[in-house]
């Protein structure tokens, strides 16, 4: 690493690093169970124990003892699940962690104990467990506030699933843009294995469970379950057909589990407290509480973690408000594949699953963008349209083709050289993806787009010549280069 | 040939994996070859390839797949710019035009002087911290307002008597 090892310019380079004071050290969460009692400093082992860590892990296993008392000797325990204790049986995990009602946090929002109780835990063979923290959908930059600040919430939710599925190898997969926090999760390992709380009979119970991480290299798609699979094992992030689904064919043809991160870490807060204490945090059906990264035009961007069911309003001012005292204009409340949504019915959601899904849109991920009144929506929408088509695979026709006649659209519309049929076409074409492809990116691209004309209409509109005015007409939009070069925004 | 040192890097990731997996590495060993040579070179793919039992190809679709990957030479310091949604609210395109008004280059080009390469980049994944950008893949710049990119740009600059980083 030529950085690293120029001291003077390491030293420039730090001035830059994030410090995690205004993105998550704020003090303007509520109710937090992942992000709680945070600092920057004390991401550590020690201070993850002494938070009350790895207790949720000694429970199920039935090892009593504090930190750095692991049980004495392995021989006197009993098989997995009849630890020196009483344990808990990985069947009343699934339960509890079916009855806290948690929902995936990457974007899907199934939920967990049942996507867990799909695993088939008679399988012989090997099966694996897999992260994904290739956390790439713009506006979410949460589950590298947790692994950078603690990591270990992580590692035990990773080991408390996998004892619930029998599971005994598992893998982290890392945004590779975050490089630096693929280094700090990797250290983090290191401590825990170090501990005997990874590896071979953890804690002297007879349960084995071992946890590497892995790093992406610029790849949206690798966020995709699949695609994640393929990369994993060395290839191409190109999405698989599903069925077969991960849970029967996963990781080297192996029954697989993937869950988020933020998933994960909430893990050790439920096993500790109870599924029922975690539901009513939140509201039914959304249980607990939610890390929402909040972006643009706000006063204080960052990770709120608040319940769900929260009021978008409130969340809102958690963040300062709108920035410089604008008016609120338009907000993507999960990442940029979510449908845009209007002020009027932002500020009349709850933040959940449910109530976001109600008002036409999704949840997602939960990264919240915020837009005030002097945005331009082509523009934005141009800049989304560039990312879709950029970070298409290439595998499923109407999504490689049809990406690109996106963007090359709303790029005219917004030079000013749109046609009056424009708004019709791009609305076929975004149909024309939707549902059509193997993976739900083409449907990612095809969604904003339909938002954004449906909800501002008018403003694609104005820029479009009236029809006599409108010469070029004959002009293939697969004439304009694409490339690396093209600038989108 | 891959270096002992290299090699010891190498064989850290491939233990990560199922014995007859190897390939899952690639990767990994990739991203090792770029931080110590700068970029994946054809005869880099090659060594990678022969060490995990993988076709040459194989490797080569690895490299072109991935965003991260140069695939040829690029400046001492590779700057990605993030310009998608998230920071382009919060002057994630203006710092990019910038850098390029500073630097005197566009947007995937290098400074004569081989001390900057500028690249737009897709989500970076540190949206709270807009402006974003990435120094040589690994190290994340937050808040970027103009002052803070000739502060950077004018640190980096400077240390010329260490323009042969050592890359070992």
């Amino acid at each position: 690493m030529q950085v690293v090892n120029d001291h003077a310019a390491a030293s420039v380079l730090a001035q830059f690093a994030a410090t995690g004071v205004q993105s998550c050290f704020h003090g303007r969460h509520i109710e937090p169970q992942i992000l709680a009692g945070l600092n920057g400093r004390n991401w550590r082992l020690a201070d993850y124990e002494a938070r009350g860590g790895y207790q949720a892990l000694r429970k199920i296993l039935g090892v009593s003892g504090s930190p750095g008392q692991s049980a004495s000797s392995a021989g006197d325990l009993a098989d997995v699940g009849g630890g020196g204790g009483a344990g808990i049986t990985p069947d009343q995990v699934i339960t509890e962690i079916k009855a806290s009602g948690l929902r995936g946090r990457g974007g899907a929002g199934f939920p967990t104990g049942l996507k867990w109780s799909f695993m088939p835990r008679q399988f012989p063979g090997q099966k694996y467990l897999v992260c994904n923290s290739d956390e790439g959908e713009p506006g979410t930059c949460k589950d590298r506030d947790i692994m950078q600040y603690n990591p270990h919430s992580v590692i035990e939710g990773m080991a408390i699933a996998a004892y619930a599925m029998g599971i005994s190898v598992a893998y982290n997969y890392i945004h590779g843009e975050i490089f630096a926090t693929y280094l700090r999760f990797e250290e983090a390992l290191e401590e825990a294995r170090a501990a005997g709380l990874l590896g071979d009979r953890i804690l002297g119970s007879g349960f084995s469970f071992h946890l590497y991480a892995a790093h992406g290299f610029g790849a949206y798609i690798c966020g995709e379950e699949t695609a994640l699979l393929e990369s994993l094992e060395g290839k191409k992030g190109q999405p698989r057909f599903k069925p077969p689904f991960p849970a029967s064919f996963g990781l080297y043809g192996k029954p697989t589990t993937i869950n988020n991160t933020e998933t994960f870490a909430a893990v050790p807060w439920i096993i500790r407290n109870g599924g029922q204490a975690f539901l009513e945090v939140g509201k039914p059906n959304n249980g607990g509480t939610k890390i929402y990264s909040v972006s643009g035009d706000v006063e204080s961007p960052g990770n709120y973690e608040v319940p769900l069911g929260t009021p978008f309003a409130k969340l809102l001012e958690l963040a300062g408000g709108v920035r410089k005292g604008r008016t609120l204009k338009a907000v993507i409340p999960g990442g940029s594949s979510a449908p845009v949504l209007p002020a009027s019915i932002m500020m009349e959601c709850t933040m959940d699953y449910d109530s976001i899904a109600k008002a036409g849109s999704m949840l997602g991920s939960g990264a919240v963008i915020v837009m005030d009144d002097s945005r331009c929506m082509v523009e934005s929408l141009k800049r989304l349209s560039y990312f879709y088509m950029h970070e298409s695979c290439g595998q499923c026709t109407p999504c490689r083709e049809g990406t690109g006649w996106l963007w090359r659209m709303v790029d005219r519309i917004h030079r000013g050289h749109g046609k009056q049929t424009d708004l019709d076409l791009l609305n076929s074409v975004a149909d024309n993806i939707q549902g059509r492809t193997i993976c739900a990116l083409g449907d990612a691209a095809a969604m904003p787009v339909r938002a954004m004309i449906k909800h501002f209409r008018h403003e694609f509109e104005a820029m479009i010549p009236p029809a006599a005015a409108s010469a070029a007409t004959t002009i293939p939009a697969s004439h304009q280069a694409v490339g690396s070069h093209v600038r989108s925004a | 040939m891959i270096s002992e040192k290299t090699a010891a890097r190498f064989a850290r990731e491939t233990a990560k994996y199922p014995a007859d997996q190897k390939q899952s590495a690639v990767m990994a060993c990739l991203a090792i070859i770029q931080a110590e040579a700068g970029f994946v070179s054809a005869e880099s793919e090659q060594l990678v390839a022969n060490y995990l039992g993988m076709p040459p190809i194989a490797v080569h679709e690895v490299t072109t797949f991935y965003n991260m990957y140069n695939q040829r030479p690029v400046g001492r310091y590779k700057l990605n710019v993030c310009t998608n949604l998230p920071c382009q609210l919060r002057g994630g395109s203006d710092a990019l035009k910038y850098l390029e008004s500073k630097l005197g280059v566009v947007m995937g080009q290098t400074t004569p002087d081989g001390c900057f390469t500028l690249q737009q980049s897709e989500c970076l994944g540190a949206c709270a911290d807009a402006p974003v950008l990435l120094v040589n893949d690994l190290t994340m710049c937050s808040f970027m307002s103009h002052e803070k990119l000739d502060q950077l740009i004018d640190g980096l600059q400077i240390p010329e008597g260490n323009s042969h980083a050592s890359s070992e």
